[in-house]
């Protein structure tokens, strides 16, 4: 049996950041849109914490950053259901479908 | 010493009406007889100094090969590449320009006072005075001018006051339609003297009167006589609009939509002879060039002939006054063309009396019959108006030529003059006009002064204002040809170009004028008045049935135009229209469709939603991604790759 | 560096406990179910992060994102979801679209992946037994302004959610 290596990680944060992209793209619901932000997020925190464990594992650089992304991640999710609530309390849907706003 | 002052300050003759023009302008115009007293006021003051410069210039005979020039510089350009450009203004006083003088302000000056009369009770009674100032004021200053461009900028005012009184009566379509026409014919006639004229700034650089003259006597050493020629040829084409030389006369007979006595300034004192006056001003240029003197005698001639033959079918009084103008215009031109500037001018200064007099005498009938025009419908006015009528015959006799009113001497000198110069066939078409002439003048006098009354009409003399003109003027017509006798010439020493040249009396042309004269007012005498229902004339009219319709309809001249109008200027007109519908605002729609059609392809991308955008936006992360990893780029390959090769 | 069959199938028991909650995440028809599923991603993230010798990162992984964020988020769909919670987490119309560019981001990632000359990435030194403390006092030393930045963040967001969330009548009586 092979020793977990730097690929194994690199491959599992590059599959879960498709799963998570795949969600942005196709979700119809906006807290869903959100919910696959975080997996992608995670994904980079996965990878962030890899690298620092196998290259440089003595100065912590990537788990420090790993946790500001937690932090941003976290307001990030209090802002956006912010957002979405006061787009529901206008429009009584979450459905991304019926958004065409970007446009003039 | 008023003589002396009136020749150095010859300036204030036209500046005088030019100041009417303004004080009634933003003055006197609500009170109209205010108005009216104040332009015949200024034309009479420049009456007096006019005729005070006139006998201060016929005192010295010297004049004539020393003009007196007051001149001053108006601008002048210096451009880089290029000769200096320099232009003076001023008056140039000499026996031609005395004569014009005094001719244009005292036929202005009695017309102005036979307004006063006629236009009683116009709504537009000073502004009608204040144009005539104007249009007064510019003729003298284009008689004045010592500069080819000064005279230009008086011709096209001139134009100008023509086309405003010519359509005075505003509401009058066919007053508007002469108006325009009159404007537009002369343009096209301007736009060829204005070459012209810029031809001969930019070969002789300069185009003050004397210093022109003294340059083209040689002007070898500034051009070719091609050259010459054609400059000689492009200047004649101005005084063919604005005299009403054929091809462009047809704006002179309906000119006389405007008020009568504007038809009797643009006849007689102001406007058509402005051309046969720039051609004597100028014939310095003329004499150089045979060619030109041909073309000038050539379009003389024939315009004479030509014109003489339309008056001879016309009904209305004005129309055949007209016709009349531009067969005698033809004549002037014909002196001039044989090098006779004494006799065109002769002419011109007796023709401005008679034809003024029959205008302002026709002006009395219309205003008496309440506009009915006909000759054909008048008749015995004799009776109830004597004053114009005799009047009227005595014009009527000098424009036939009957010794001793003033048209025969001068018209006998434009027939001698033609003689001895050897244009023969001109002499004969000159011989012939004077026989039409006397009959078609004498046709218009007999159907409409005498024979039997029409019982529709109740005519009434006119009021004294325009019967002391009538009268004044009929003095002229008597006796303004003897100046200028055979026996004792001197209007020919006075105003020539170069030698004076007495020759001997050719008392056979003299006794040919006569016979001629006579022989068409017998004709027009057994047609319209001892053949009391001119059955005679009728079968003369069925007899030459064409060409009768023919001249009826003036050679159906105004409906060549009319036709060459609408297939050549409205053909190309809407060949540059289908052109601009298709290819320029094809070119422009095309654009405008193109961006629209972009427009509408690209807004297929801005759907407006999110996700949408995350897509192509990942799409684009992904092109550069691997645009990067493949191009080779190191440090972009390097920042995609892990930094390793 | 420890490679034990242990540490073995606990790398590939939480890489499929991850994915397929993941793929779960997005496939369920109910936005709550997919919730309950991203918690156990969470939580399968943190046990990832102490095999990677990481644990004040897989605390607070725990409790942030397994604690915090998704109880958030549930209480989110609580405020606007009033209705029937079946099919309210659906595709919309570019699934397909969606699916074949992730497909390319995959390939790309194995290609880069592929061209890449990993070496030597197996056996790098040790990680310190305590890394709390280290964190904490790198924190507080060297990374001392992202950290008061990431706070002044925090207290932005917290009022920003508030006021973007805040009922609008709520602000109009406020003002009265």
């Amino acid at each position: 049996m092979p020793a977990i290596s730097l690929t194994h990680y690199v491959v599992l944060s590059a599959l879960l950041f498709s799963i998570g992209l795949f969600g942005v793209l196709t979700k119809r619901n906006a807290v869903a849109v959100l919910i696959c932000i975080e997996l992608m997020l995670n994904a980079v925190n996965i990878n962030l914490v890899a690298f620092s464990k196998y290259i440089t594992p003595a100065d912590f650089v990537g788990q420090i950053f790993s946790i500001f992304v937690i932090t941003v991640a976290a307001a990030e999710v209090g802002v956006g259901l912010a957002i979405i609530i006061a787009i529901y309390r206008n429009r009584l849907s979450v459905n991304l479908d019926d958004f065409d706003w970007l446009k003039w | 010493m008023l003589v002396e002052f009136a020749m150095q300050h010859a300036w204030l003759v036209p500046l005088l009406p030019a100041c009417a023009f303004v004080v009634i302008v933003f003055l006197a115009r609500p009170w109209q007889l205010l108005s009216a007293i104040v332009a015949v006021g200024s034309m009479a003051t420049a009456c007096f100094f006019a005729t005070l410069a006139a006998i201060g210039i016929f005192t010295n005979h010297e004049y004539v090969e020393k003009p007196l020039v007051y001149a001053t510089r108006w601008f002048s350009l210096g451009l880089p590449g290029m000769p200096d450009l320099r232009i003076d203004v001023g008056v140039q006083l000499d026996p031609v320009s005395a004569m014009m003088l005094f001719m244009v302000s005292f036929i202005a000056t009695f017309i102005f006072l036979y307004s006063i009369g006629y236009m009683k009770g116009d709504p537009g009674y000073s502004v009608f005075f204040s144009y005539l100032s104007l249009f007064g004021a510019s003729m003298l200053l284009l008689v004045l001018s010592s500069n080819l461009l000064q005279m230009f900028v008086a011709w096209e005012l001139v134009g100008l006051c023509s086309y405003l009184l010519i359509g005075f009566y505003t509401h009058k379509i066919s007053a508007r339609e002469a108006a325009k026409k009159a404007f537009v014919t002369c343009r096209i006639a301007d736009f060829g003297l204005l070459l012209g004229l810029l031809s001969l700034q930019i070969v002789f650089g300069t185009l003050n009167l004397t210093e022109l003259a003294g340059k083209i006597e040689h002007f070898e050493e500034f051009t070719s006589f091609g050259m010459l020629t054609l400059i000689a040829v492009l200047v004649f084409i101005g005084p063919i609009g604005k005299s009403g030389q054929f091809p462009l006369h047809v704006w002179l007979p309906d000119a006389m939509e405007g008020p009568t006595p504007v038809s009797a300034l643009i006849h007689a004192a102001t406007m058509v002879v402005a051309g046969v006056y720039l051609v004597g001003r100028t014939m310095f240029l003329f004499h150089e060039v045979p060619s030109a003197m041909q073309l000038v005698a050539v379009t003389g001639g024939f315009t004479a002939l030509f014109a003489a033959t339309i008056a001879i079918t016309q009904r209305e009084i004005k129309r055949i006054l007209a016709y009349s103008t531009v067969s005698q215009l033809g004549y002037m031109m014909l002196a001039l063309g044989v090098g006779s500037l004494s006799a065109s001018m002769f002419h011109l200064w007796t023709h401005a009396f008679f034809k003024a007099l029959m205008f302002l005498g026709a002006g009395s009938v219309l205003t008496a019959l309440h506009h009915k025009a006909d000759v054909w419908e008048m008749g015995g006015l004799v009776k109830k108006m004597p004053i114009t009528a005799w009047t009227f015959v005595i014009g009527g006799l000098a424009i036939a030529g009957i010794p001793p009113f003033a048209g025969f001497w001068s018209k006998d000198e434009i027939l001698v003059s033609a003689l001895n110069s050897g244009h023969y066939v001109l002499f004969a078409m000159a011989a012939f006009t004077a026989f039409l002439t006397a009959f078609y003048m004498w046709r218009m006098i007999f159907l409409a002064f005498f024979g039997a009354e029409n019982p529709a009409n109740h005519p009434q003399e006119s009021p004294w204002t325009m019967t002391v003109p009538l009268l004044v003027l009929s003095v002229g017509a008597c006796l303004a040809g003897l100046l200028g006798t055979p026996w004792h010439n001197v209007w020919g020493e006075w105003i020539r170009f170069g030698e004076a040249h007495e020759g001997p009396v050719n008392y056979g042309a003299m006794l040919l004028s006569i016979v001629l004269a006579g022989a068409g007012i017998f004709l027009a005498y057994t047609l319209y008045l001892k053949d009391a229902k001119k059955k005679r004339a009728r079968k003369m009219a069925e007899w030459f049935g064409p060409v009768y319709r023919m001249l009826y309809n003036k050679y159906y001249i105004d409906e060549l135009y009319l036709w060459f109008n609408h297939a050549l200027v409205d053909g190309t007109a809407k060949l540059f229209y289908l052109f601009d519908i298709y290819v320029v605002d094809g070119i422009v729609n095309g654009i405008g469709a193109f961006a629209r059609l972009s427009g509408d392809g690209l807004r297929v991308f801005q759907s407006g939603r999110l996700q949408n955008y995350v897509l192509v936006f990942f799409l684009g992360v992904l092109a550069v991604a691997v645009l990067m990893a493949f191009s080779g780029s190191t440090t972009a390959a390097g920042l995609v790759l892990g930094g390793v090769k | 560096m420890e490679t034990s069959i242990y540490s073995v199938i606990a790398f590939y028991g939480l890489a499929i406990t991850i994915l397929g909650n993941a793929t779960l995440v997005i496939f369920a028809r109910n936005i709550v179910h997919s919730v309950l599923f991203l918690a156990v991603t969470f939580i399968a993230m943190g046990g990832l992060f102490l095999l990677l010798d990481a644990d004040f990162l897989a605390a607070v992984q725990v409790l942030v994102y397994a604690g915090a964020v998704c109880i958030m988020v549930v209480f989110g769909i609580m405020l606007i979801q009033r209705s029937d919670m079946k099919a309210t987490n659906l595709f919309n119309r570019q699934t397909f679209a969606g699916a074949g560019l992730v497909a390319l981001v995959v390939a790309m990632c194995a290609v880069f992946a592929g061209r890449t000359a990993w070496t030597d990435l197996v056996a790098a030194g040790e990680v310190p037994a305590n890394t709390v403390q280290a964190i904490g006092e790198l924190m507080l030393s060297k990374y001392v302004i992202p950290f008061e930045v990431a706070a002044l963040l925090l207290l932005v967001a917290l009022i920003g959610a508030i006021v973007i969330a805040r009922d609008e009548e709520v602000k109009a009586n406020a003002g009265n």
